[in-house]
Order: C-alpha cells, then sequence, then structure tokens
C-alpha cells in the first residue's frame, strides 16, 4: 500500500487547480491522477478561444488555459501519473487505481478529491428512435475527431441539442467545411451561453429551431437523413410538423453528467438533481476527507469558475489534512421557486469564511425577477435580474455579516421573486 | 471429405456449425454481414425460456425444454455468460387467474419442472419492485438469462477452432444443384461447392429455401423494439419478469441482463422488411408505458440505448427442421422465441442427423471447450495484477464506465473469428456499453482496430457499411 497524504483523481482543469491551491496552502504530499496521456483534460480539444476572461482577463484557447495551470503544477514539482485509471475509491480513502507501467496500485490517502469532470449524455438517454448506423456522434467525441485526430466525422450535420459544446461545433464543423443545416432544441430556449448562440450559430446562418427535436433517423451502414419535428408545450413531437433533412451526420448536445460512479462507490451522498456530490462551503462531501470539484460535482458553463471553485477544495483539503477538523452540524441550503439547486447544498455552522459564493441554476427563463436569499424569515440578500436562463450559471456572494445570520439558522432559501 | 455449408453465422448457424465440427467434415460457414451475432441473435431478450409457453406436442416446446437443460454444462464448456434467475409470469387481474392456471398446466403438461403459482403478496416479497397491481403470478425457476450474442461467437469460435471456416460479407444469390453437388453462389460472384446446405439464414431462410424447393415457406420478420438501462438500475429486477402472454407474444418484459443492466421489452410487430431494425417512436413509446406495469418505478433517466430486432416468425406456427424435399438442402427456419433457447438442442439434432446422413464419422480430436476473453472488469485484484505483469495491455483501462481494457480489446480483434469493427468490439467485451455509449472510448477503440487491422483509422467501421469518418479534417484551418 502507497500512502500519500492528497490523491486528486482528475488532471483536468478541476484536478490542476486543486492541486495548485493544495500546494500553495502548505500540503506538498500530493499525487495526481489522470487517465489520458497528457494533463489538461478536456480543455485540450476545446481549440476555441473564450477561455480565462475571469481569472486571466485574457481570451485564451482551451489548451493555453490548460497550458498556465499545468505549468503551475510542474513548476512545484507535484506528482502525477498519466494514463492511470482509478478503478475505486473506498470509503475509507483507500484508491485502486491501475496503469501500464505500476500495475494495480492500492493508496492509502488522507484526503482525496474528485475532479473527474463529467460526460455526454448519449442518444439513449433521450429515447431517440431511428437506425443505430454510424454516424451519430455526441459533439465532444466530434469535436475530439476533429481537434485531436484530425478526421471529418461527416459533411452534412444535423445538431440535436444546443448545449454550449453542440452550437461550438456547429462553427467548428463549418470551419472545416462542412455544412451544417440545423441545431434543433427541444426547449423553448437555449441551454447554452448567449455568447455561443451568436457567435457560433447565429453569425454563420445557421437555423437554429427552438421547440424542435429529432423523431427518427434514417440510413443503413451511415446516415442519410433525420426527421425533425415540433413540439408541444408538453414537449411531445407533433408528427404533422415532421420534415426530413438529408445528412450523414447527426451530433447530440443533450447534456451533460457528472461523473460520480467512484464517489458513490466510495458512499458520497449525491444530489439527484445536480447527479453530484452534496458538499459545505469547504466542497467536502458527506465523506469526511473527500471532496468534489469542478464538473463532477455540478456542470459549469465557463473554466475560470471550475479553476475557482477547484482552488477552494485544493484549500479545504490541505487544512483538512493538517487538522482533521470535520464538521457535524450543518445550516441546509435550498432552491426553490424557480432555483432548480445551489452548491454548496450545506454550510457548516462553524463557517468562517469572510465571502461565500453560492452557485446556482434556474429550471427555466424568467424575466425581471429578484433572486433573493432567505436566512430562516429575514431576507438577507436580494439582486434584481432582467433575464435568467437555464443555459447560465447564477452567483451570489455573501459577505460576514450575511453568512453570521445565515449560521445561526437551520435553513437558507435562495428562490426568485417577483419584482 | 464431405463438404457441408452453413448459410448464416446466427446462434443457430453457429451452433450448428460447432455440433457438426464434431464429425469429420469440411464445414463452411457463409455469412452475409462482415461478423457472426450481427442479425436476430444480437438483438433479442437474451432469455433462457423455462418452457411453459409453447404449444405441447411442437418442435417448440420439445427443443424448449431440451436446450434449457443444457445451459449449465454449455456455459461452462464455452464460457460465456448465462445465469439461471427463474422468471415470473404477472397476472394483473382476478379474471386472468384461469390463464395462469393453464399457463402453468401447460408447463407441466410440456415436461417444466419448478412450476410454481404465487400470490400478488408472495410476488413482491421475491421482487419488492413489482407492481401492487400484481394478483398472482407462475414463478418458472429453471428460467434463465443468457448473452446471446456472446454465446454465438462462443460458438463460433469453438466451432472455428474445430477446423470450421467462416466466410463473411458473403451474401448468398443463387443456389442449384449440379448432379449430386449443390453450388452456392455469393453477391461477389464466387461459387461454394457442397454435399448438403443447411439453410440458418434466420429472417431470410425462406429465399433461400424458396430458391430450391417446392414446398415453399413464408417468413415474416416480427420486429421487438427494447430499451436498456444502466446498472444502477439493475436491482429493480432479480427475475426475469412477463406479463401475461398475449397472441402477439410474450408481452412487455422486464429483466436483468447477465451483465447487470435491466432490459425492457420488446413489441411485437410484423414488419415489411426483413432489415428493418430500426427502433420506432411508437414502438419506444409502447415499451415504455407497458413497462411500467409491472415495474412502476422505472425511471427513463438511467435508460442508456434502445434497439430493435426482427425474429424469424414461420407462418406454420412451429420451427421447421429437417431436409426439404431438395436432397440435400436442410432447414433449420422459423426459429423464433424460443429459439436461442431451443438452439444448443437442435444444433445437436441437426448434426447427429446431417452426420447420420452423410455418413460422417465422429472426430477423435474434437475440442469441447473454448475459454473466452478474460474479463479485467469481473476479476479480484490479484487475477488483476498477475495478467498485467503478462500484458501490460491489461493496465490500459480504454472503456471507463464498463472498465474494458486495451488488452481485451486486442485480444477480441485477433482471436478466431475475431472483432472487424467498433460493434464487433463491443460486442466480444462491453467497450463502448456502459453509460456514455462509447462517447469517451470510439475514438482509442478505432485506433487499435486500425493498429491491429493495418487498415487506415478512416477505413474502420462501426459496423458493416457504417465508416465513421469521412476523412482528413482540411489541414491550416483553425478558428478564431
Amino acid at each position: 500500500m502507497i500512502e500519500k497524504n492528497l490523491v486528486i483523481i482528475g488532471g483536468g482543469p478541476a484536478g490542476l487547480a486543486a492541486a495548485k491551491s493544495a500546494y500553495d496552502n502548505g500540503e506538498r504530499d500530493i499525487l495526481i491522477l489522470e487517465r489520458e496521456n497528457v494533463l489538461g483534460g478536456i480543455l485540450n480539444q476545446c481549440i476555441h478561444n473564450g477561455f480565462g476572461l475571469h481569472t486571466f482577463k485574457e481570451e485564451l484557447t482551451g489548451p493555453e488555459y490548460a497550458k498556465r495551470y499545468i505549468d503551475e503544477v510542474i513548476k512545484r514539482g507535484i506528482e502525477y501519473k498519466l494514463e492511470t485509471t482509478v478503478l475505486k475509491v473506498s470509503n475509507e480513502k483507500v484508491v485502486t487505481a491501475v496503469n501500464e507501467y505500476d500495475g494495480l496500485m492500492k493508496i492509502q490517502a488522507k484526503a482525496v478529491i474528485f475532479a473527474c469532470g463529467c460526460r455526454e449524455r448519449p442518444r439513449g438517454g433521450i429515447n431517440v428512435a431511428g437506425s443505430r448506423c454510424a454516424g451519430i456522434f455526441s459533439a465532444g467525441t466530434a469535436q475530439k475527431l476533429i481537434n485531436i485526430d484530425g478526421y471529418m466525422p461527416g459533411k452534412e450535420v444535423v445538431i440535436l441539442g444546443s448545449g454550449d459544446i453542440g452550437l461550438i461545433m456547429a462553427r467548428r464543423m463549418t470551419f472545416e467545411g462542412a455544412k451544417v443545416k440545423a441545431v434543433v432544441e427541444l426547449m423553448p430556449f437555449s441551454s447554452g451561453l448567449n455568447r455561443n448562440i451568436v457567435q457560433c450559430v447565429k453569425d454563420f446562418d445557421i437555423p437554429l429551431l427552438f421547440s424542435h427535436t429529432v423523431v427518427d433517423i434514417k440510413g443503413e451502414g451511415r446516415v442519410s437523413s433525420v426527421v425533425i419535428a415540433e413540439v408541444d408545450s408538453k414537449l411531445q413531437p407533433i408528427m404533422s410538423t415532421a420534415q426530413e433533412i438529408p445528412c450523414d451526420t447527426l451530433l447530440l448536445s443533450i447534456g451533460l453528467i457528472p461523473q460520480n460512479e467512484l464517489a458513490v462507490g466510495a458512499q458520497v451522498s449525491v444530489s439527484p438533481i445536480t447527479n453530484g456530490a452534496v458538499v459545505d462551503e469547504n466542497m467536502m462531501t458527506s465523506v469526511d476527507g473527500i471532496f468534489e470539484c469542478g464538473n463532477v460535482l455540478h456542470v459549469h458553463d465557463l473554466v475560470d469558475f471550475v479553476s475557482k471553485e477547484s482552488e477552494d477544495a485544493g484549500k479545504s483539503a490541505a487544512e483538512y489534512i493538517k487538522s482533521g477538523k470535520v464538521v457535524r452540524d450543518y445550516v441546509q441550503v435550498v432552491g426553490m421557486d424557480g432555483v432548480r439547486y445551489v452548491v454548496p447544498q450545506r454550510i457548516s455552522k462553524t463557517c468562517a469564511l469572510d465571502k461565500l459564493q453560492l452557485k446556482m441554476r434556474v429550471g427555466n427563463v424568467h424575466k425581471n425577477v429578484r433572486l433573493v436569499v432567505m436566512a430562516g424569515d429575514e431576507e438577507i440578500y436580494s439582486k434584481k435580474k432582467q433575464i435568467v436562463t437555464p443555459g447560465e450559471m447564477e452567483t451570489v456572494i455573501l459577505n460576514r455579516e450575511q453568512i453570521e445570520k445565515v449560521i445561526k439558522g437551520e435553513q437558507m432559501i435562495v428562490a426568485l421573486k417577483g419584482e | 471429405m464431405r463438404k457441408v455449408l452453413i448459410i448464416g453465422a446466427g446462434i443457430v448457424g453457429c451452433s450448428v456449425a460447432r455440433e457438426l465440427s464434431r464429425y469429420g467434415a469440411e464445414i463452411t460457414v457463409l455469412e452475409k454481414f462482415n461478423d457472426v451475432s450481427c442479425g436476430t441473435t444480437k438483438a433479442n431478450s437474451g432469455i433462457v425460456h423455462a418452457g411453459f409457453d409453447a404449444k405441447p406436442n411442437t418442435k417448440k416446446a420439445k427443443f424448449n425444454l431440451l436446450g434449457n437443460a443444457m445451459f449449465d454444462k454449455l456455459a461452462k464448456e464455452l464460457d460465456f455468460p448465462f445465469k439461471r434467475n427463474g422468471a415470473l409470469v404477472l397476472c394483473f387481474s382476478e379474471e386472468d387467474l384461469p390463464n395462469l392456471y393453464d399457463l402453468y398446466q401447460r408447463g407441466v403438461a410440456n415436461g417444466v419442472e419448478e412450476l410454481q403459482t404465487l400470490t400478488g403478496d408472495q410476488v413482491r416479497e421475491i421482487e419488492p419492485h413489482v407492481s401492487k397491481e400484481v394478483v398472482a403470478a407462475l414463478w418458472a425457476k429453471t428460467s434463465g438469462i443468457v448473452s446471446p450474442y456472446e454465446m454465438a461467437i462462443a460458438y463460433a469460435e469453438n466451432a472455428a477452432a474445430n477446423g470450421v471456416k467462416f466466410l463473411f460479407e458473403k451474401k448468398v444469390t443463387k443456389i442449384a444443384k449440379k448432379g449430386k453437388i449443390w453450388q452456392v453462389e455469393t453477391q461477389d460472384g464466387a461459387v461454394y461447392e457442397a454435399d448438403m446446405v443447411i439453410n440458418c439464414a434466420g429472417v431470410h431462410a425462406d429465399d433461400l429455401n424458396n430458391m430450391v424447393s417446392d414446398k415453399k415457406i413464408e417468413i415474416i420478420p416480427r420486429k421487438g423494439e427494447y430499451m436498456l438501462y444502466d446498472k444502477t438500475c439493475g436491482y429493480l429486477a432479480q427475475r426475469t419478469i412477463f406479463q401475461m402472454p398475449s397472441k402477439m407474444g410474450k408481452g412487455i418484459l422486464v429483466a436483468p441482463t447477465t451483465h447487470g443492466n435491466l432490459i425492457t421489452g420488446p413489441t411485437a410487430n410484423d414488419v415489411d422488411s426483413k432489415d428493418d431494425i430500426n427502433t420506432s417512436f411508437d414502438g419506444l413509446k409502447e415499451v415504455w408505458e407497458k413497462s411500467l406495469f409491472s415495474v412502476p418505478s422505472l425511471n427513463k433517466k438511467y435508460v442508456i440505448t434502445q434497439f430493435s430486432g426482427t425474429r424469424a416468425h414461420s407462418t406454420s406456427g412451429d420451427f421447421i427442421i429437417g431436409m426439404s424435399d431438395k436432397r440435400g438442402f436442410y432447414n433449420v427456419a422459423g426459429i423464433e422465441s424460443p429459439g436461442l433457447t431451443s438452439a444448443p438442442a437442435i444444433a445437436v439434432y441437426v448434426a447427429e442427423d446431417v452426420a447420420h446422413i452423410l455418413a460422417l464419422d465422429r472426430k477423435t480430436d474434437f475440442i469441447a471447450t473454448r475459454k473466452g476473453i478474460p474479463h479485467f472488469a469481473t476479476m479480484s485484484d490479484t487475477e488483476r495484477q498477475k495478467l498485467i505483469a503478462k500484458n501490460p495491455l491489461y493496465g490500459k483501462v480504454v472503456c471507463r464506465c464498463e472498465v474494458v481494457t486495451e488488452g481485451e480489446i486486442v485480444d477480441s480483434i485477433n482471436r478466431p473469428v475475431g472483432a472487424k469493427d467498433v460493434d464487433g468490439v463491443k460486442r466480444r467485451t462491453r467497450a463502448g456499453m456502459g453509460k456514455c455509449q462509447s462517447g469517451f472510448c470510439m475514438e482509442s477503440v478505432m485506433e487499435i482496430l486500425a493498429r491491429e487491422l493495418g487498415i487506415p483509422f478512416e477505413d474502420v467501421l462501426k459496423s458493416q457499411g457504417g465508416k465513421i469518418v469521412i476523412g482528413k479534417a482540411k489541414n491550416g484551418k483553425v478558428e478564431g
């Protein structure tokens, strides 16, 4: 059995930022385990720009953003293993991992940070009927084929779902000479960032069809067409509106799901709403010494937010290793009246932070509302919002005075209210 | 040496090939797809039926019972996933109780052992997720589950080890007899000669029979659609849960799979095209709605894929097994449910019959066992360590969801009757069968296939006729 103070699972943006921050907060015995043959995670295939506006105040590509953090990790001499897959994490923080050169390893850690990101929802998850031929890709898989391997998945494309990767791939496929015939979105709004709708779809005159879905996929061997139809208010397709679009490729950008199989195996409680762990303000899960950050905790819009959250997790893990302090008394954080979830889901009554950032998503588009935070019956925070959408994460920062009010109670509510 | 041609490499063709390879003959299997198990065999419920459902004194009843009893030994010999998990037939109303009792009686008449009826409460005691609406059930303890494509692959590999030749992409276009010799022509113009032709062509068996026989048969493709749930739902059913059968088949079942997923389906709709294996909006809706009758707590969000297959429904109502009116042309046709269960027994029967007709000798060097690909995901850590020490590629996990290593994938490609495309690797190793449905590993699997097969990356197929990429991306064009 190998012993390590801190094992970080995942060497993408979350794991790198957590490692850097744990180091800077005094922890030296750190090991990052990364599945791929390079550090950087999914950023490596995101060759478009727009990363780092918050963190570095400049526009970087994905690989450039990753490199900044990789350099920091290497500069600090933090140990990492590539092409290493974690098979299991126990409740006692024993990490079982495997690779070609070390074989099977068992590592006893004092603290573990899950930073293993999310996966794309597959076709099966939304019951799209039709052929199961070649030419149907999740958008991220297509992105990897083009940007990492240099191969074109197809030349006439329909994209189902207007998540950010789908929008970015609409532009990317267009740049590579493919014809993107439509981006089809089930909801009456996009789940992607507004800037991506404008820069990736509208600027290229790609039709973006809201309240539509794919009802059939045709093709033998390879996709030859897809049939799309409008949906009614209950999201059921109206078959009389069906139209067939000839194409050889269908990209799916229908949602991201945090990968919490390992965390569940370690008996970490997972929220059915975020599909990520239930955490406190230190990013600690329901298991002492196990932390989560980044897209494995909840899906973020911007990598900058991932880095920030992960730095908090790294710092907390370093402090936990030093003090071994655990919390048992929590204030529950509840999202309601349109607020789908809030992270963290609980705040320790001994919380000593000067500032506490709450991250949340709404379930629907709302206009002219107030985002309010209630500590017991008292409204301690309120902010006017012209528009809130499920595609854009909202944040609230509470100051010390507000935190004091929160930790005296049992429950904190975050809700939308009319003006 | 006598020559035998088997047409079709589904479960029937593969099992017949293996059983016949016990005898001294030159056996060749002609398959229109590029792999075994690409038709009905890869898309069915994977149930080893107890045998209470078939009409007494039919071939279906006989071979079902015989086949069912063979599975424990066979699964060990050929190393494929099988579990005798038992089955329940749910009865939802007091009015239907006489039908349930009829079913019980039919089972007894067919010789099915360990049948018993349960009250609704007794059902929920052993299957707590079954609906409160259920008033009674028939419990058949001898029912089982099997991975049908892995079973066919195991049969094929063992047949190959015993000298059977498998030829792929050989769609039969013409069958003629010259003197005593049969001549079978395939789409590529090649002609194969044989003393005996065994027709195991599944939904297309009537096309072949009707090319040569005066006694026409008709096979109607009956489509069945399915939904497959991820392994977190496996706990919802320990046993195979049927609903009371109707005229159109056995209704919608909810069952665990041998790998711990949960499967629901099938529909039963006669379709025009034998090759129509597309799922449909209405079909999936039917599967979903009907499955809720049995297990109301099913949650669609855990569905990872849907698929459909066509059963070879013979208008005669029973299996068609035996020599046709043209000597030397042997039919194994209309092998619909309980065809998978019956296949091992049918294969033994057909092999003995054919060996008798052709006066074949039993071989003394027949290899009865086949070892499957080592399954890293289910090994102990000690076994894993040993395997990696022998071959480091077993330390490289390619499919993260199902924990499939590069060692397994390489093995699946290089063994006899190996995988040739991404779906072939998937059926043999489970790479791509997990929650992300190959989103993460497809590209790695493609790279391994290209390397092992010595073909360019862009020529790697998903399945027959389906290229995954269309070529290299244009150089020098980056967005920004």
